[in-house]
């Protein structure tokens, strides 16, 4: 991360060009550094307290998002999982059954290629894809970016496609309603145990591929009771995205949640207005 | 490897100290690490020296400070020590428990010159 303005690397593209550029002014720390050499042992140590999270300024941007997205009606969903659980397929035909009714945007997060994007583009909806380089999650600095450059229309629902990984994206708060876990039933049950921070910050858990448990030793009860071991609340829908089954239960699952980010809205929308 | 991702954020945080406090060299970084906080330590230290090369913080040295889990279980209320997310209460069994240590991230104080 770019330590003048906190932007991101540059090795994040948006939608193919460099996520910020601009010269760095190295007038603070590092003109320092140049002095270091020049005057040795001239100074006396001293402690300074700093009592600050690591995260604060993530957390302060993905606040930023939450509250612009909340004035726009906007339900945002963080879909995250483990490389190959059908996350795409499932999103795809997400869109496909909702367009209709719902206006959706898409932010696709990979470390490279934009071919997740263009499969969500079939579909006609917008859809920005970042690369985040050798970065192995999406930060709210990244998705407040591409909030900007999405034409994000009101009462919408925006979808994140989060980089394949079910470790580091559990603790970066985008700004989003809801982290939605996808773990397809060929991964085997002990994910939630393996990965806890993952399935403990998820409100949902999609349970995908399950055409093909005929096929498999994999034991549906005991995953989900890993799963609410690590997570008690955890809601858990079991899909086949590709067969459709179970899926009109994450629709509504995705209705309900929309129905509250434009009730949240009225309610601000109230609020701003009894204060002028 | 989220690690790295924390190791800017850290620099970010000293250099920010930097210019607010004036200081010219970091001799050493407290921080404190949750055990229930998904970092692994060694990565950490690892990326933490890469990143602070040609800073302030070149030569400092990364102190980690272990903080213990610990959950209040929303059943019994009783608290007790955890070390992973899906201890159960030792008190009720119960898996339902409100985390109240352990996810710490967060430098807790520097030597300076």
């Amino acid at each position: 991360m770019c330590t003048t303005c906190g932007c991101g690397s540059d090795q994040v593209h948006v939608d193919g060009t460099i996520l910020h550029q601009h010269d760095h002014d190295y007038s603070g720390s590092r003109r320092a550094h140049v002095h270091e050499h020049g005057v040795s042992d001239v100074g006396e140590s001293r402690r300074v307290r700093i009592e600050r999270a690591v995260l604060a300024k993530n957390d302060r941007y993905a606040q930023t998002n939450r509250q612009l997205l909340a004035e726009h009606g906007i339900l945002m969903l963080n879909l995250v999982s483990s490389p190959g659980s059908g996350k795409t397929t499932l999103l795809v035909e997400t869109i496909r059954a909702l367009q209709s009714d719902l206006s959706i945007a898409v932010i696709e997060g990979d470390q490279q290629t934009d071919q997740d994007a263009m499969r969500v583009r079939a579909t006609g909806v917008q859809a920005l894809q970042i690369n985040t380089g050798k970065g192995c999650h999406l930060d709210a600095h990244m998705v407040g970016h591409a909030i900007q450059r999405l034409d994000l229309q009101e009462n919408s629902a925006l979808f994140i496609e989060n980089v394949g990984n079910l470790v580091c994206p559990a603790g970066f708060d985008l700004g989003e309603a809801h982290k939605v876990v996808i773990l397809s039933v060929t991964e085997g049950e002990d994910k939630p145990l393996k990965y806890p921070d993952m399935f403990r910050a998820a409100d949902l858990m999609l349970l995908n591929k399950c055409d093909l448990l005929p096929y498999l030793s994999f034991d549906v009860c005991r995953v989900i009771e890993y799963a609410h071991r690590v997570n008690p609340s955890l809601q858990i829908i079991q899909v086949s995205a590709t067969l459709g089954t179970g899926m009109p239960a994450w629709f509504d699952w995705i209705k309900r949640s929309h129905h509250c980010a434009v009730k949240a809205k009225r309610a601000i929308v109230s609020t701003q207005h009894a204060s002028d | 490897m989220h690690e790295l991702s924390l190791a800017e954020n850290m620099l970010q945080i000293i250099e920010e100290s930097a210019a607010e406090q004036g200081f010219i060299r970091v001799k050493t970084v407290w921080v404190e690490i949750g055990q229930l906080s998904c970092v692994e330590k060694d990565a950490l230290r690892f990326c933490f020296s890469t990143v602070v090369d040609g800073t302030v913080a070149q030569q400092a040295v990364l102190e980690i400070i272990d903080i213990p889990g610990r959950c209040r279980c929303v059943q019994c209320g009783c608290e007790a020590a955890i070390s992973t997310l899906y201890d159960a209460c030792p008190n009720c069994g119960c898996y339902a428990t409100d985390v109240i240590r352990g996810n710490e991230i967060r430098i807790s104080e520097m030597e300076v010159e």
